[in-house]
């Protein structure tokens, strides 16, 4: 079970930026492997996360331009290197503002730090943000200035104080002097819409990220106007699950800062509302190298909220050539490399629908494409939880003071597509 | 050093900056230490001091640093220098420190296994599963996870109700890779009925709203292993299935590496239990950015889920996946409606309909893919749909693979007689004959050969000139020879031939892809794997898989079977682990002892090989005959059968098979060589590798002649015990090589231990008593011999004709107690005491030797003698 023994920070250009052994070194040459397998995935996306190699495997992550490559020798469960993969980009995220190469690069100790705190032999040791920010403080330029006169360093000399209680997510001597405690309840709609516009596939993905600044050890309750909606939920470690079974009220001593609370799905067999509807036609004529495009979106069951923050992209066909539009509202602009229309629409107004409508110039020659595209819409509806889940109450227990509390909802489009 | 420069010049200079307060600086230094002490072992020698002073820091932090770090670095003097800090460490009052030790064990018995176990540290280690702090028990259980697996006949992880209700608490508090490597563990313990598996799945189910989806994973590999053992009409059965649903749906919503993992190891679980799943067909849907890994694994989920209720909405679907972009999920897309049609006969003909459809479109792979499914279709309906062979003849000359070349052939062939231009459209494929791929040649061969038995008055030149062009101007023996047995199928006996190249053909099964039910199980057993991503057992593809147990569902118990469920469950863990014996030998002696040959006979170390009936029908009878009548007749000996050592298809045509036996003083190796080549044998030696008890030939292999085709040799080849000795795993594997003029062949095999003992193994009764109570009580070994009817007497005699001694008996209680003695071949005295009990046929056997390795085999010999 000797889980991870090797990582390589690879960019997108195939150089290796970085790598960590936490046993013996493994050659850079394993990485060729990976690089057969991007060239012929093509599209970096497609790059299997799991390559077998004649004496190891390489289980990857694409996260923000950068692939994180780890080398197996034996048999782990991959899905446990997956997570800890996304675990330690968060990680870089959360302490760096981004998780890119530069900001890698020019962290490379705290990173090597991190690495080394967050696995052992293998063995994940510390993954919280809440413990590794007490042993590695993140960089800030004050510290760094600081340091370099009083020559002190950034790595915490004691031990965490929650690295072995049984809030391990916790630091204990929190204080703040404004004492908060914010939810937002974002929910995002995966959607498949056919042809003639209805819904092949819908389901609700909803999470509560919170930021919680409250001193000392607070014990929360937050319940909710409708829970039986969350029948699918996963769980932070800091809920009490027992309580939530028996009562379906969230119990918890939160982590300090911001973490995701729970995650949830609300499945397909319940009826999900599509906020949005595309009409649409697109067509290629047979022998005369020309389309025609036409899209309108109109806003439908947005339970009287504006619908903001439109874009559609569509991915068009590799015979098209140019695409000679004209928008009654917003800007749009297609990428003749890549085939990519996108259309930033802004908000919808029920008085005056956007349409998107002109001329598609195909390659002369070309066959008239067989498929047609489909069309990726964005949206956001500020103010409601399309689900209609509703936070009741927040209680907070073994602490004297009063918080001020919030709760904010916002619904989505996750991957929401329209096939034409 | 970060980016792959060798920076190790600087080590004398780094070292100086270790004694530092700064823990930072510390902390990098250590990080130096460990990439560079290996190749500077001296030079590290020079940091110990530190080391040994940090482990004694009052900061926790800093010991645990120290002791981590130590056990990385990987150089041999400075692990001698790590045993005293590390135990203090394991002790240490501060949980973080102790997690850190035990993880340490892990790491230093990877270096140096011996000093591990001399040191006593795996049995503190198995005291840290009490520990009161729940990630020190999730560390000690990684760490012993970690040991087991290269050591897979130790029992370190031995689990009970009390550890198992110990880790149960312990998932609850400890951190999330923690309760991974728990529920890892809890995988491979065996619940001892149905109630105990029933409140492990109870306490294990809360896990599977977990965020981490490798928790999840786990758990649903721990609740669809116990579930087997749960009876159908409990009610907790479907509350359990209901619960499994959702979590696994969720896994599909996080990111696309985690859906792609996810999605392998579903594939599996709807194969098991398709009634999980059966309601969330939507899911698997297709979105077009999927990652195209992503998209083929839904589809092929998609497939496994259809049914009648839902074949409408699938089917629409996958009309729509035709026409996407990307070639490769285009075309398994297509082959999927194929599948569906072949799956639910009521949608049939839609299915038919839509790939005429996509035929239509004329995109070429498109077509392509839809003929080869449509061959497939015609093979499960038979004259049902041949009205669409117009539609398809028209797409001929499109048609550039060889799949669906071959697959029109054959639809051609197959109606040749609807067809009207049936000769034409062959003849038009036999002008590039020679240009064709095997699979069109051979199809295009047989397509003739149809069509002349069905129109012979046209078409018999055309079939002369394909058997012409098959026979006598290709190259490939497969052709050739087809070629051939048409051609004189037809020349002899035309009837004959229509009887056999027009023979009704079985409808093909319905799905052809499924994984086969034992596989599927062991696969069950390793949810959350890699195994479970590649869909293979470990042992076939894990590195060294001398680590590698073959694991297996626990049976079922239902309520009637309850009461002996106790006896099931051990006798079901044995025969979990007697596998672990062949595969520890690779894979070429593995493959060998499962050919075992002739009538289900416990030969003793094959009784070990968990023998495949089915493995008999592959030699044929002939063999059978072959050594029938040799078998049983001439040894009184217990030799046990002749097992094929060396199969002929591994050694050019040589077969060996054999078995070993003794005779007064003198030990046999007694050899069937069987020359099934078409050429002569001749100029045969024989050699063994170094074996434990230094088995080696006494006389060269004599063949006096030359060995004919078809023929067979007897020999007896004496054996002595003076050749090199070297410790095999198993102890009583011996590997040999043999010569011919051909070649040199290997092959290894296992002989029984009672070839070993000698005749003076009498002890006298004084030496008995003083002897059993000489060696300690850790070396005494208690085995089961299993259904012997024997009385002592007879046990007795017959024991003794293979040189074991009763040196007394006694009756106690009305057990008859046997105190017997047994030497081997280089010394070594075997102690044993037989208890019998009249009603019983179960006898039980305490062996007790100053090598303990041995009683294994030893009991093994007494198994084998006792049921000859």
């Amino acid at each position: 079970m000797k889980m991870i023994h090797s990582l390589f920070l690879i960019n997108c250009s195939g150089d290796i930026f970085l790598e960590k052994h936490w046993k013996s070194v493994v050659s850079q040459s394993v990485c060729d492997y990976f690089f057969e397998a991007q060239e012929k995935a093509v599209d970096v996306e497609n790059v299997p996360p799991v390559i077998s190699t004649p004496h190891h495997y390489l289980i990857s992550i694409y996260r923000d331009k950068i692939f994180f490559v780890s080398v197996i020798q034996t048999e782990v469960p991959p899905l446990f290197v997956i997570e800890f993969l996304h675990r330690v980009a968060d990680t870089f995220q959360d302490y760096f503002g981004e998780c890119s190469e530069t900001a890698i690069k020019d962290n490379v100790v705290i990173v090597y730090e991190l690495l080394e705190e967050m696995l052992d032999n293998g063995f994940p040791l510390a993954t919280e943000s809440n413990i590794l920010k007490e042993l590695i403080k993140p960089p800030t330029i004050l510290r760094s200035v600081v340091n370099s006169i009083t020559g002190s360093s950034n790595v915490g000399d004691t031990l965490p104080t929650g690295q072995l209680s049984n809030i391990p997510w916790r630091r204990a001597g929190v204080k703040y002097t404004n004492n908060e405690a914010y939810f937002d309840v974002i929910e995002e709609i995966d959607a498949i819409i056919d042809k003639s516009g209805s819904t092949v596939f819908a389901e609700i993905q909803g999470v509560i990220d919170s930021c919680i600044k409250l001193s000392g050890m607070p014990d929360l309750s937050l319940s909710f106007m409708n829970p039986r909606l969350l029948d699918d939920v996963s769980f932070h470690p800091c809920i009490r699950f027992k309580r939530w079974e028996s009562e379906r009220v969230l119990s918890f001593i939160p982590p300090d800062g911001n973490f995701r609370l729970i995650s949830y799905r609300v499945s397909s067999q319940n009826l999900v509302a599509i906020p949005v509807y595309v009409k649409h036609l697109i067509s290629f004529k047979e022998n005369s190298s020309s389309g025609r495009f036409d899209v309108t979106i109109g806003p439908k069951q947005n339970m009287g909220k504006t619908v903001e923050g439109v874009v559609m992209t569509v991915h068009m066909p590799k015979a098209v050539l140019n695409m000679n539009l004209t928008a009654t509202q917003g800007s749009y602009t297609f990428d003749p490399v890549t085939k990519v229309l996108t259309w930033d629409v802004g908000k919808i107004t029920p008085q005056k629908l956007p349409n998107l409508k002109g001329i598609v110039n195909l390659q002369s020659g070309a066959p008239k494409p067989e498929e047609n595209p489909s069309l990726n819409i964005q949206f956001k509806i500020q103010q409601l939880a399309i689900s209609g889940l509703k936070v009741n109450r927040l209680d907070m227990y073994g602490e004297k003071y009063k918080p001020f509390k919030g709760v904010k909802y916002i619904t989505k489009a996750g991957k929401f597509q329209v096939r034409t | 050093m970060t980016v792959g420069k060798d920076v190790s010049a600087l080590f004398p200079d780094v070292v100086n900056c270790m004694q530092t307060d700064n823990l930072e600086l510390k902390k990098l230094v250590y990080l130096y230490l460990m990439n560079y002490a290996k190749s500077q072992p001296d030079m590290a020698i020079m940091a110990v001091n530190t080391f040994v002073k940090d482990c004694e820091d009052p900061n926790p932090l800093i010991r645990a640093l120290a002791v981590r770090t130590m056990g990385c670095i990987r150089v041999d003097k400075i692990t001698e220098y790590l045993c005293e800090p590390l135990r203090k460490c394991l002790k240490d009052e501060d949980p973080y420190v102790r997690k850190t030790a035990a993880v340490c064990v892990a790491k230093l018995h990877d270096i140096n296994a011996q000093l591990v176990e001399d040191q006593g540290f795996l049995d503190t280690l198995k005291d840290l599963i009490s520990d009161s702090n729940p990630m020190v028990v999730a560390n000690a259980v990684a760490a012993l996870s970690e040991i087991a697996e290269s050591h897979p006949s130790s029992n370190l992880l031995d689990l009970n109700p009390q550890s198992i209700n110990k880790l149960l608490t312990a998932l609850n508090e400890c951190t999330e890779w923690g309760q991974i490597f728990i529920l890892d563990c809890l995988a491979n313990y065996m619940p001892k009925d149905d109630r105990e598996a029933q409140s492990i799945c109870e306490r294990v189910t809360p896990r599977l709203s977990h965020a981490n989806s490798a928790v999840v994973l786990s758990a649903v590999k721990v609740l669809m292993k116990f579930m087997e053992m749960l009876s159908k009409d409990l009610d907790y059965y479907g509350t359990l299935l209901k619960k499994l649903a959702p979590p696994l749906v969720t896994l599909l919503s996080a990111e696309p590496e985690l859906q792609y993992v996810a999605l392998r190891n579903i594939n599996l679980i709807v194969q098991k239990r398709p009634e999980i799943l059966k309601h969330e067909m939507k899911v698997f849907f297709v979105k077009y950015n999927d990652p195209i890994y992503v998209k083929l694994e839904k589809l092929d989920i998609m497939i496994r889920l259809a049914s009648q209720a839902n074949i409408a909405q699938v089917l629409a679907e996958l009309k729509e996946y035709a026409t996407e972009v990307d070639v490769d999920f285009v075309r398994k897309a297509v082959r999927a409606i194929g599948r569906c049609a072949i799956k639910v006969e009521q949608s049939a003909e839609r299915c038919v309909s839509t790939l005429l459809d996509l035929i239509q479109t004329k995109v070429n792979y498109v077509v392509q893919e839809a003929i080869v499914v449509i061959k497939d279709i015609f093979r499960k309906y038979p004259n049902k749909y041949e009205s669409v062979i117009a539609t398809l003849c028209e797409n001929l000359d499109s048609l550039d693979e060889p799949e669906a070349r071959a697959a029109m052939i054959w639809i051609v062939g197959e109606y040749a007689e609807r067809i009207d231009n049936a000769d034409e459209l062959l003849e038009s494929f036999l002008e590039g004959f020679h240009d064709e791929s095997t699979q069109v040649q051979l199809q295009l061969l047989t397509a003739i050969v149809k069509l002349f038995l069905k129109k012979p008055t046209e078409t018999q030149e055309l079939v002369q000139q394909v058997l012409s062009l098959a026979t006598q101007d290709s190259d490939n023996p497969d052709l050739r020879d087809r070629g051939y047995i048409y051609w004189r199928l037809l020349s002899t006996d035309p009837v004959a031939a229509k009887e056999v190249v027009l023979a009704e053909k079985p409808l093909i099964s319905e799905e052809t892809d499924l994984i086969e039910p034992t596989l599927l199980d062991e696969l069950i057993c390793y949810i959350g794997t890699l195994a479970s991503v590649y869909h293979k057992p470990p042992s076939a593809f894990v590195e060294g898989s001398r680590g590698v147990v073959h694991k297996s569902l626990p049976p079922r118990t239902g309520s009637s079977e309850s009461a002996e469920s106790p006896e099931a469950a051990p006798s079901a863990g044995q025969a979990a682990e007697q596998p672990a014996v062949i595969p520890a030998q690779g894979d070429l002696l593995g493959d060998l002892l499962n050919l075992d040959l002739g009538p289900p006979v416990s030969g003793p170390p094959l009784a070990a090989s968990s023998v495949q009936m089915g493995a008999v029908d592959l030699l044929g009878g002939g063999l059978d005959s072959l050594m029938g009548d040799e078998s049983e007749g001439l040894r009184s000996d217990v030799g046990g059968s002749p097992a094929v050592w060396l199969p002929a298809m591994k050694a050019k045509g040589l077969e060996i098979s054999g078995t070993f036996s003794r005779q007064v003083d003198s030990i046999s190796m007694d050899l069937v060589l069987t020359n099934k080549a078409l050429q002569v044998m001749s100029d045969f030696a024989i050699q063994f590798n170094r074996n434990s008890f230094g088995l080696a030939p006494a006389a060269p292999l004599q063949v006096h002649a030359p060995l004919a085709p078809n023929q067979s040799v007897e020999i007896s080849l004496p054996l002595n015990t003076v050749g090199s000795v070297m410790k095999m795993d198993p102890l009583n594997n011996l590997q040999v090589a043999v010569k011919n003029n051909i070649d040199v062949f290997y092959f290894s095999t296992l002989y029984p231990l009672h070839i070993l003992f000698v005749e003076d193994g009498k002890m006298e009764r004084q030496m008995f008593l003083a002897t059993w109570k000489d060696i300690p009580n850790e070396n005494e070994a208690q085995f089961q011999i299993k259904d012997c009817s024997l009385n002592a007497d007879a046990v007795s005699s017959k024991l003794q004709g293979s040189n074991i001694f009763t040196i007394a008996k006694r009756n106690v209680e009305g057990q008859d107690m046997l105190y017997q003695s047994l030497k081997l071949t280089n010394g070594i005295w075997v102690l044993a005491e037989l208890r019998i009990q009249p009603s019983n046929p179960s006898f039980t056997l305490s062996l007790k030797c100053r090598a303990p390795e041995v009683s294994q085999y030893v009991y093994q010999a007494y198994d084998a003698i006792l049921k000859n």
